[in-house]
């Protein structure tokens, strides 16, 4: 099945690393910035056409169907029980990330632009961040005008260990 | 030719093709990385041999290892006369390696020579052994086995194997072919004529290379992503179908069709690569039994009968297992010592038949024993040492719903653990691994008879045809193979949906089939407005039959299922997931899990863990279904639910009298109604609910104020009343609830209905045994309560064979109570049969008829019935009974 879609087989651990950058995929939910790996990301899309799974646990919206492939849609907001989405940020967007064969798209308002940045930067998860948020994130990179809270996605797509169900 | 065998062949086929490439790079470049290489080919190799029992091949490669393990232990330099001596050797074992698959025997004579050489060089004499020409090895004789030339099996060596050296050419002609066995078993060994023709390698090794023409090997993994691309074709075309369709005069539609043509035959040859047959699976089985047989001194006879069905290799591997584990528990338990079945008179030798076969895609495998049965009454015991159920359950449990109890886990019957099996890990694990691939298993078991596993698997996992259906807006896949039917159901269809305390039931064909809401069960939002139309997907698990509701169902489709996302596997109701023509993504439902959730729903307080299958096989036999209502007065009143044959609701003003009686229309009929009591007053305006009656062509409603619930529960009555009308108060749901004689209602409808009413009782027994035949579900129902309630201990069957096949398990009666019409064998028969021998040839019978005529009575008394009770007289009935008991007590 992994021939259908052209992919990088690079697994989640490698990170692009050019002289102590990484680089991130950005993505915003509810105007807080967010990044990924870029390495993990597949794709990025626009609104989907998403089927619904009954009786899945509410973040997961529904199932979707990428070139052939039966991508596992997650509503990051809900993950991480931001509050609700207002009707006019609209459909959204989606970044596609592999995790051990399978296909998940993270549900997000909106794709930012690739971020490459300095380790000397990063910082770890500061003790005050809500327990929920410090167990999803890896830490933060302090950017000129905001913070880049960095995902873990390995945590973010494991629903056995979450209480969230 | 024994698969094991073929195997071996080729696989040594290719290691000594890589043998060769390396003992040349061995003498140019002696690195110790090459050496461990060859010495672990040629070790392997030796290995092999001596498991398959081939000494000769076993000698020499032995030999030959000895040496090269000098050479890797640097006790031995390699020098061009020790390489030619390892190559004379390989040359060797590939002219006994021909000669094998030839005849499926090694050829005779030894290769002391060559032995001797290797030894000698082993030794350290190396030089002075001058290496022995190839021709040590005896020329492979292969005897032309008159088979057609198109063997199927595939025994591909490769052509890149070095020629056998022969000493002299011979032009034998290339008719030989392998003898083919479809049997995979080891068989009969070739027809092997031992004659050693020695000219005859070079027409081997020409037809061999002819062969490897024809097969090769490919990897599995190649094949498995072969699959997967055609599925992903088989998607595709679905799509180009779903775009075009509607299209009439699209240019599109000529070339797409026979792009589908193309797709259909390429996914079946796809599938065909895929499928092997059966008897792989089935191969190591005469081994195990042959074994089994030695070490428990048994005399097993396996007879593997459809060995040639071919299934998907994927489902192949998974049932391997469960298979063999199956075949051991047969050979281990079912069947008895020699000594034992003797006794039983039985033929000393124990028969285990496997028969593997297609109907309607699927196969079915059967395995089946002639030993002594499960042993219902240990599987009882541990049952209830093991906890699993208590005392009570058991006692209300049939024979056949114990048997399941092996199923569960932590159940093992055997009374030691042996060697082989009676761990306790076992049938339930088998349970497990057949149903994960969507297939079931049924046992039938009869004590001393044997016992019968019937397994139903589908052909293949990849691709299967599913029913699209619709619910609340969203659509659903069902795997076709748990359809039975579809039912469509309109507000003003004979038939609608009818609900009983929030459970919806469908009369089907005189039956009620239990429904499930797919929307209630998956939580779907409710639609607001009223359906004027619903669809009902009749599916069956197991033994269990449920319908479930749906708002659309579309056309089926084949789809390719695909699991569903880990964090997604714990949601029961779905077995997988799909993309469907149109591109969207569908979620698979699994008519296990749903039927799991039904039977939760209906069951209620059971416990969870329990399987569904096996609840609902508990249901359906042991359980009384009953229709709970009021009737004049608040107190709840009961009637078993199969006695009833609709539930009505009636507009008051389509009442109407006759003879001062109220009767209605219904169905072209007139139909009497009859109050619970004298006292009840019909509603006089809206809709009268009533219970309709039907039994051939009398029906009756009994009018009533409400109906309450259907509830599911063991009959069991507890206070016998003496009022007309009631046979008696029994605890249902937790209350009190009178159970109404419904026979007495209907006599009052139809004077007739049970022929003429007397007015005499008989004393009542306690705890005698009554057998009753009788083909009507209807009067089962009605006599069964009846009699229990007078204090008889009641089996009913519905056919005489059913109750023979009771007698013949060792079932005991003190009496037997048989209708005479039934189909199949009649009343008559069934006594004649049972007067003729077997342990109940001196019960008295009574029949029971509606045919009371004085000819009928002769009759019935010829054959060898007591008594002749006209039906339903129950009285009379009852005390032909006390009679006839007392009479065989004083006899």
């Amino acid at each position: 099945m992994n021939q259908v879609v052209p992919s990088n087989k690079r697994g989640l651990h490698e990170i692009a690393t050019t002289e102590d950058h990484e680089d991130f995929v950005t993505m915003f939910i509810e105007g807080q910035m967010f990044g990924i790996p870029v390495l993990v990301v597949q794709d990025v899309l626009g609104p989907q056409k998403i089927t619904r799974i009954p009786l899945a646990p509410p973040e997961v919206a529904g199932s979707l169907n990428l070139r052939g492939r039966i991508v596992t849609a997650i509503d990051v907001r809900m993950r991480l029980r931001l509050p609700k989405k207002k009707a006019e940020i609209g459909e959204g967007m989606s970044v596609v990330v592999d995790m051990k064969g399978e296909l998940y798209s993270l549900r997000v308002d909106q794709v930012g632009e690739v971020l490459s940045l300095a380790a000397a930067r990063f910082e770890r998860n500061p003790p005050t961040l809500d327990p929920l948020w410090r167990e999803f994130s890896t830490g933060i990179y302090r950017l000129e005008e905001k913070l880049l809270v960095i995902l873990d996605v390995p945590r973010l797509l494991d629903f056995t260990r979450s209480e969230a169900i | 030719m024994d698969d094991l065998l073929t195997e071996f062949l080729t696989e040594t086929g290719e290691s000594l093709a890589t043998l060769d490439v390396e003992l040349v790079k061995l003498e140019q470049n002696p690195s110790p990385q090459i050496l461990s290489n060859i010495f672990r080919l040629v070790h392997t190799i030796k290995g092999t041999c001596g498991f398959l029992g081939l000494p000769r091949l076993e000698s020499v490669a032995h030999a030959a290892e000895n040496v090269l393990g000098k050479f890797r232990d640097g006790e031995l330099t390699v020098t061009p006369a020790a390489v030619t001596l390892i190559l004379a050797s390989i040359d060797c074992i590939k002219g006994i390696l021909a000669h094998i698959e030839q005849t499926e025997a090694e050829p005779e004579g030894d290769d002391k020579d060559l032995i001797a050489a290797l030894n000698a060089h082993a030794e350290g004499k190396g030089a002075a052994a001058a290496p022995p020409p190839a021709a040590a090895a005896p020329p492979p004789a292969p005897a032309p086995a008159p088979a057609p030339a198109a063997a199927p099996e595939p025994e591909p060596e490769p052509a890149a194997a070095a020629p056998v050296p022969a000493p002299a050419p011979a032009p034998a002609p290339v008719a030989a072919a392998p003898d083919h066995h479809d049997e995979p078993a080891p068989s009969v060994p070739a027809p092997v004529a031992q004659a050693q023709v020695p000219a005859a390698g070079a027409a081997a090794a020409n037809q061999e290379s002819a062969l490897a023409a024809q097969t090769i090997r490919v990897n599995v993994e190649l094949l498995e992503n072969l699959m997967t691309l055609v599925s992903e074709l088989v998607l595709t075309r679905n799509q180009l179908l779903q775009m075009v369709r509607g299209k009439d005069d699209s240019e599109f539609a000529t070339p797409l069709q026979r792009l589908s043509h193309i797709t259909t035959d390429l996914q079946e040859g796809v599938m065909k690569t895929r499928m092997q047959p059966i008897g792989n699976a089935w191969a190591k089985l005469p081994r195990i039994v042959r074994d089994l047989s030695v070490e428990t001194n048994k005399k097993i006879d396996l007879q593997m009968l459809g060995a040639e069905t071919e299934l998907d290799r994927q489902v192949l591997e998974l049932i391997k297992d469960p298979l063999t584990h199956m075949v051991r528990n047969s050979a281990d338990h079912g069947l008895e010592m020699p000594e034992d079945r003797k006794k039983a008179g039985k033929a000393e030798v124990g028969k285990i038949v496997l028969n593997a076969f297609h109907e309607g895609g699927h196969i079915i495998i059967e395995i089946s024993d002639d030993g002594r049965g499960l042993g219902i009454q240990r599987i009882k015991n541990k049952a209830i040492a093991n906890g699993l159920a208590t005392e009570a359950e058991i006692e209300q449990m049939s024979d056949q719903q114990i048997a399941q109890f092996i199923f569960r886990a932590g159940f093992s019957t055997a009374e030691k653990v042996t060697s082989v099996s009676g761990r306790g890990v076992g049938m339930d694990v088998v349970k497990t691994n057949i149903e994960k691939i969507g297939g079931t298993i049924e046992l039938k078991t009869v004590d001393g008879k044997g016992t019968t596993f019937t397994i139903k698997i589908p052909l293949t996992l990849a691709i299967v045809s599913a029913l699209i259906v619709e619910c609340a807006n969203e659509r659903f896949a069902i795997p076709q193979i748990s359809v039975l039917e579809l039912v469509r159901t309109t507000a003003t269809s004979e038939y609608g949906i009818e609900v009983i305390n929030n459970a919806p039931v469908l009369r089907l064909r005189d039956r009620l089939l239990p429904l499930v809401s797919l929307r209630t069960l998956l939580k779907l939002q409710d639609s607001e407005d009223d359906r004027a139309e619903t669809f009902i997907v009749v599916t069956q698990v197991g033994n269990y039959t449920f319908g479930i509701i749906v708002d659309r169902v579309f056309d089926t489709e084949e789809i390719v299922v695909k699991p569903v996302a880990p964090i997604l596997r714990h949601i029961n109701m779905f077995s997988g997931n799909t993309i469907l023509g149109d591109g969207s993504v569908i979620m698979i439902l699994d008519p296990n899990g749903i039927a799991g959730a039904a039977g939760e729903m209906a069951a209620g307080a059971q416990p969870v863990a329990e399987k569904a299958q096996s609840r609902g096989e508990v249901r359906a036999e042991d359980q009384q279904s009953m229709l709970v209502f009021r009737a004049g007065g608040d107190d709840l009143k009961a009637v078993p639910l199969a006695l009833i044959a609709r539930l009505e609701e009636i507009e008051v003003t389509d009442i109407e009298a006759s003879h001062g009686k109220p009767v209605v229309q219904y169905r072209g009929k007139l139909m009497p109604l009859v109050t619970i009591d004298p006292a009840f007053q019909l509603k006089t305006e809206g809709q009268q609910p009533v219970l309709v009656f039907s039994d051939h062509e009398h029906t009756m409603g009994l009018a009533v104020d409400e109906i309450v619930d259907i509830v599911e529960e063991q009959l069991k009555i507890e206070l016998a009343v003496s009022q007309p009308g009631l046979i008696g108060t029994a605890v249902v749901s937790g209350k009190a609830t009178d159970i109404i004689d419904a026979g007495y209602y209907l006599t009052l409808a139809w004077g007739d209905w049970f022929g003429s009413e007397k007015d005499s009782r008989g004393t009542t027994p306690e705890g005698l045994r009554v057998l009753l035949v009788d083909d009507s579900p209807f009067f089962r129902n009605l006599l069964t309560p009846l009699l229990s309630v007078a204090g008889y201990d009641v089996t009913s069957v519905e056919s005489p064979d059913k109750a023979l096949n009771l007698r013949d398990s060792g079932a005991t009666f003190d009496v037997i109570i048989s209708d005479i019409e039934m189909p199949g064998m009649n009343g008559f028969e069934f006594a004649e049969a049972v007067r003729h021998d077997g342990p109940w040839s001196q019960l008295p019978m009574v029949a029971l008829s509606s045919h009371a005529t004085e000819q009928d009575f002769e009759r019935g008394r010829e054959v060898g019935f007591t008594d002749y009770v006209a039906k339903f007289d129950r009285d009379a009935l009852l005390q032909t009974l006390a009679q006839t008991l007392s009479t065989k007590g004083a006899a």
